[in-house]
């Protein structure tokens, strides 16, 4: 090192523009928001006890955890089924599944809802056709409801599922899986009781990354719930731009984050995180 | 190669699967050829109205102009930080260092509705001091957007960085190159695949980014993603039918030709 910089000086000197960056238009308006949920609109814990008390704030919460647990495990099925044949399907399957999960995963969030709108709506493809076939008269509710929003989101979430569960099926010792067929355990009980237990970490893994998207999703709901639905996100954003009481707004906000950080502080102690990915 | 193939039911299940994922997908195709004003299936005859309304109003024209120059300059902001990051990490190895890469993640991990509160609040305490630079502004869209994409460039020049020979970089040092010269002639040749795929990632992100758009615009910076958002909370435009046709045409031949050079690089 001749005289030229030292480590010390030359780490600080690339690593801080992006910690500066970071510090002044990401920690420090987090703390901003996180003192506007103790001051507005008035000094204190009032904000927080709102939170307990209120009845629309807590029924908002029971429904984002109850379509947050029923998306995962939907999710988490279905990127199960299409994963298996991904990475164990013939090559041909192999493109076909890659092919269904890789698509929708680069099309936006937005393209996405509006398919399903397109789909579900009163005048769309599924009403459409089964009133054209004489199945039913008037057009079943199929969005602006729950329904709608558990579909929606469980079509964007399933891509992100799938890669934990690929990347365990993946690692997985094939010999186990020759020695159970060996031993004369039949194709289905081989998968239930061999492969299945031998891609937990995968699943949980995926399970977590499916819950916690859920937890904090906006833009499905809004558009597929059409305002019937709300998630804890969409009430966020209208306590902020309608109401507005940005004090609320900022309290949930930080509550969602804790909650966020304790569950997955919770599944890292039983999980590494390196055998997520 | 595995000894076991999926058997008829599990690929039963795993076509419903991929129905399911491809159908909402291939709806937005007949709507968009409908000949009426409303969301509608055609019955009887198709018409190309709404791609032409994309072309004829000026809205869109200027939206899709409007993103990509927010992409373009996010993409460079967060492909710039997250690169000298990447480097300092990778050539000097400092104490803290995953206490400092798990603070550059976090934008990735916290819900992205909590990240467009607290961009909401920096951006309008921002408009105080500057108004070309606050709330509802090009320039302070593309910021939030590269706080939320640097994350994601972060990790694939990490990543890139860690299938890298250090000996290369060692004997660079032992012939007394400099720290510029070692990450300028050294490491970055090695890993250019690396940072263009983190720029395009951080340009994709952010043409398509929306949750915390919503939070940081109103009226001036209307991205593609957020125009085609009012258009879909109220009376749902056709129009955006034409649109989704159009990106879903552009993503399966971006990744088809991605699959081609990857299969043709394999095979090499």
């Amino acid at each position: 090192m001749r005289g030229t910089l030292s480590d010390r000086t030359g780490a600080a000197l690339l690593m801080a523009p992006l910690l500066l960056f970071l510090v002044l238009a990401y920690a420090w308006p987090f703390l901003g928001v996180v003192k506007w949920s103790f001051t507005l609109p008035t000094p204190g814990l009032g904000q927080y006890h709102a939170l307990l008390t209120d009845d629309l704030v807590q029924s908002v919460f029971i429904r984002t955890l109850r379509i947050a647990a029923i998306v995962t495990v939907v999710s988490v099925t279905a990127a199960y089924a299409i994963t298996v044949v991904w990475v164990r399907g013939s090559p041909l399957q192999r493109v076909l599944a890659e092919f269904c999960i890789l698509v929708p995963f680069w099309i936006s969030v937005l393209t996405r809802a509006f398919g399903w709108v397109a789909l579900l709506s009163n005048r769309g493809l599924i009403n459409t056709w089964l009133q054209s076939i004489g199945f039913i008269s008037e057009p079943l509710t199929l969005v602006r409801n729950e329904f709608g929003v558990i579909v929606g989101m469980s079509h964007f979430l399933i891509p992100f599922a799938v890669f934990p569960l690929a990347s365990a099926m993946r690692s997985l010792d094939e010999r186990v899986l020759l020695a159970a067929r060996g031993l004369g355990s039949s194709r289905m009980r081989t998968f239930w009781t061999v492969f299945v237990p031998m891609t937990r970490s995968g699943i949980i893994g995926s399970a977590m990354i499916v819950f916690v998207f859920s937890l904090g999703f906006f833009v499905t709901p809004a558009i597929l719930g059409g305002g019937r639905s709300v998630m804890i996100a969409e009430l966020i954003y209208l306590r902020i731009f309608q109401s507005p009481d940005w004090g609320l707004g900022a309290a949930i906000s930080v509550v969602l984050v804790v909650f966020v950080g304790a569950l997955m502080a919770l599944v890292f102690r039983y999980v590494k995180p390196k055998q997520l990915v | 190669m595995p000894t076991y193939r999926p058997g008829p039911v599990s690929l039963a299940i795993a076509v419903l699967v991929a129905l399911f994922l491809l159908l909402p997908l291939l709806a937005v195709i007949p709507v968009s050829l409908t000949p009426s004003r409303m969301l509608a299936m055609p019955t009887g005859e198709l018409s190309l109205r709404h791609y032409r309304s994309l072309v004829e109003d000026p809205r869109w024209i200027q939206s899709i102009l409007l993103s990509i120059r927010i992409g373009v300059v996010s993409s460079v902001i967060s492909t710039v930080l997250a690169l000298t990051f990447s480097l300092g990490v990778w050539m000097f190895q400092p104490r803290f260092t995953a206490a400092l890469v798990g603070f550059v993640l976090l934008p990735m991990v916290v819900p992205p509705v909590v990240s467009a509160v607290t961009l909401y609040f920096l951006l309008t305490s921002v408009s105080g001091i500057s108004s070309f630079f606050g709330y509802d502004t090009w320039l302070g869209v593309a910021m939030a957007h590269s706080v939320m994409t640097v994350p994601f460039a972060t990790v694939l020049i990490l990543v890139s960085l860690s299938q890298l020979d250090r000996r290369i970089d060692l004997a660079a040092r032992g012939l007394g190159a400099s720290v510029w010269e070692r990450a300028t002639r050294i490491i970055m040749p090695n890993i250019k695949f690396g940072i263009v795929t983190a720029a395009l990632l951080s340009f994709v992100l952010s043409w398509e980014e929306i949750g915390v758009t919503l939070f940081i615009t109103s009226v001036n910076a209307i991205t593609l993603p957020r125009l085609m958002w009012m258009g879909l909370r109220d009376n749902i435009d056709p129009a955006i039918a034409a649109l989704s046709v159009i990106l879903i045409i552009i993503t399966v031949l971006v990744l088809a030709v991605r699959s081609v050079i990857t299969r043709r690089r394999a095979a090499a």
